[in-house]
């Protein structure tokens, strides 16, 4: 066995790579629950990747045949209803882990300097991920599926004088038909797939080059002993390969309660009108986007004014744009002296509780029909949403920070 | 404990988006996939009177019969009409292009039904028929107003001469299967052979049928996920204990 790994050794640098990245790696020691979800984004990926390829065994990419094999699967499949319900349940609970992912990194400023670029490819992470679950979506072809498809791809039509032909491009019709849900299973299963890797393998790279962040926001290379190992880091493996097993398990736990017990997680897991085959001639009562993307969504209905010749809908797709766009500059918005919450000053405590809430807010409005009142409501949040971005320049350099630590505090 | 739950909080929020309800008041029906008789009287209901122009077509005869324990034989013989072979999908053999210059709009396939609508609308639908005679086919629905579909059912149930009450109190008590606050239609046109309280039971019984079609792996999976989760938790017993163990040494 030994010499196996040096004969591999001498030509593919394994055992280098093996204690860069894992056995001696040295991630600080006082990491939370918070640092679970990193792992658990891991886990459902592979989760993805692993039924999705059963599932493609089975599915019929055509207008004709999709519905009817999305149910072949269900019924007559060897466990295929648990492929498609670990897949189904999988898609939402990327997005449960993503976000509490970002949360943590808000949280304890994870995109400061010299992080940068670990954020941005998270987002670009994030934004791969929105396409793929939003083509995934179509290929059940049920009717909110379609409708779904047909809202969302409209929207680059908004856009002035390219947007119309802009949208025929995506569909590759004048309407979501069969043409277009085969592009978009080709882009689902393959392209995507392998750009999402792609950005994982940079997400992680990066994040190695510089180091993990910490709960206190401290570095923890500052401290090292005489072996230039940082006093606050344990290495990797086994500390956090063994830790994150605990994750796993009340991960687990949970992700199994929904695939076996409530797999349509009261309509919005798998929404019900998916339950019908995709009628181009009937339109659902009520069209709403999964879960998450409905902050998103809100955002988009906010928007009611005309503005400079260009009508609302224009405006809701630029505010929605924007909405994601300005995630991407967080790292040179944050002024302040410190990176953990633990230690900045009370403002932007406030500031991530209010931006928090009107995000979760703006999900639950993008879900439910827009009424008068409502629209309003998500004006407000979105409003309180820019405003968490655009003013953090000025509270994080005005308010009084608390002394960081010399080593982490557990 | 505190970020614990902050966290669980921000992960089932979304859940909070499914107050909107139907317009419509319905009678509440909980479906037991474990009644295997109940399951199979509405097996016979639906072929009987269903399955002249709502196919089953993404279900199998074969998979019916094996899981509501109806032999083989016996099923081809009494349940399938069509000269089907039992393991064949569940099709009718009336064309849509002809159903729908009959009724409007060819009658939905309504394997997945159950899922699309839910249980309380199907068995609320069922028993909101009544006499209108500015319809075309004599009848509209309470549920689903100016419905295309006749009153198949009209021999079993009777015709009702004014709207039912569907949604005020009547209800099936689960455990029982006994009918609480019974008659939703207090005055009939023409009276039919079943009393109330029996088409409530066939009713419930089809609705049932159709329910466990939409999802016919519940109960199986019901019972597997309880050993996975079990399975969980023993794993996460041996994660907690190396994790323990390992992180000994970390001060």
């Amino acid at each position: 066995m030994q010499k196996l790994v040096s004969w591999i050794d001498e030509r593919l640098p394994v055992v280098d790579a093996w204690n860069k990245h894992v056995g001696k790696y040295y991630a600080p020691k006082n990491f939370n629950m918070w640092y679970f979800f990193g792992s658990l984004a891991m886990l459902v990926l592979v989760n993805q990747l692993i039924t999705g390829i059963w599932l493609t065994m089975s599915y019929n990419p055509s207008a004709e045949g999709a519905f009817a094999s999305v149910e072949y699967i269900m019924r007559d499949v060897e466990w295929g209803w648990l492929l498609r319900y670990l897949h189904s349940t999988g898609a939402s609970a990327f997005f449960v882990v993503v976000y509490l992912h970002m949360f943590r990194g808000l949280m304890y400023g994870s995109y400061q300097k010299p992080r940068e670029l670990i954020w941005i490819f998270g987002m670009l992470i994030y934004l791969v991920l929105m396409a793929e679950a939003f083509m995934g979506y179509l290929l059940p072809w049920g009717q909110m599926s379609y409708w779904g498809a047909q809202v969302i791809v409209n929207l680059f039509g908004a856009i002035p004088v390219i947007g119309d032909d802009l949208s025929l491009w995506i569909r590759g019709d004048y309407l979501i038909s069969g043409i277009t849900l085969n592009r978009f299973f080709a882009l689902h299963v393959v392209a995507l797939p392998i750009v999402l890797l792609g950005l994982v393998v940079l997400h992680i790279l990066a994040l190695h080059e510089v180091g993990s962040n910490n709960p206190d926001g401290i570095d923890i290379k500052k401290n090292k002993d005489e072996n230039g190992i940082p006093k606050d880091g344990i290495p990797f493996h086994p500390y956090y390969t063994v830790h994150d097993l605990l994750g796993v398990g009340v991960f687990f736990f949970i992700f199994f309660i929904v695939v076996f017990f409530f797999p349509e997680m009261g309509g919005l897991f798998l929404e019900k009108p998916n339950f019908e085959p995709a009628n181009a001639l009937k339109t659902p009562d009520h069209i709403a986007p999964v879960w998450y993307f409905t902050p998103f969504y809100a955002m988009l209905r906010a928007v009611t004014v005309d503005l400079f010749g260009l009508d609302a809908k224009f405006w809701g797709v630029v505010v929605m744009g924007a909405a994601i766009a300005i995630l991407f500059v967080l790292p040179w918005l944050d002024k302040s002296p410190v990176r953990s919450m633990r230690y900045k000053g009370w403002i932007s405590k406030v500031a991530l509780a209010i931006f928090v809430v009107s995000f979760v807010i703006l999900g639950y409005l993008g879900i439910v029909p827009a009424t008068e009142g409502r629209t309003m409501v998500a004006q407000i949040l979105t409003t309180l949403y820019f405003l968490y971005f655009i003013l953090m320049p000025f509270y994080t350099r005005m308010e009084k920070t608390k002394p960081v630590p010399e080593r982490v505090t557990g | 404990m505190r970020k614990l739950i902050f966290g669980l909080f921000i992960a089932i929020l979304p859940a909070l988006g499914l107050a909107a309800g139907a317009a419509v008041p319905l009678d509440t029906m909980e479906p037991d996939h474990t009644n295997k008789a109940s399951l199979q009287r509405g097996a016979a209901l639906f072929t009987n009177y269903c399955m002249g122009c709502h196919s089953m077509e993404y279900a199998r005869y074969k998979r019916v019969s094996d899981d509501l324990e109806i032999p083989a034989a016996l099923y081809e013989e009494n349940l399938i009409f069509t000269g089907a072979k039992i393991g064949e999908l569940m099709k009718v053999s009336m064309s849509k292009d002809q159903s729908a210059g009959w009724f409007g709009a060819p009658p939905p396939d309504l394997t997945l039904e159950s899922r699309l609508r839910g249980e309380s609308w199907i068995y609320s639908y069922l028993r909101g028929f009544y006499k209108d005679d500015s319809r075309p086919l004599g009848v509209n629905n309470v549920v689903f107003e100016n419905v295309g579909m006749p009153h198949v059912l009209v021999d079993l149930q009777g015709l009702c001469a004014v709207e039912p009450k569907i949604g005020h109190g009547a209800s099936v008590d689960p455990l029982s299967g006994n009918i609480n606050n019974a008659d939703a239609c207090p005055e009939y046109a023409t009276e039919g052979s079943m009393s109330a309280a029996e088409f409530d039971r066939a009713m419930y019984d089809l609705t049932n049928f159709l329910s466990y079609m939409g999802d016919p792996v519940k109960v199986e999976r019901e019972r597997m996920g309880i050993f996975v989760l079990i399975f969980v938790a023993i794993f996460f017993i041996f994660a907690y204990l190396l994790n323990r163990e390992y992180w000994k040494d970390v001060h």
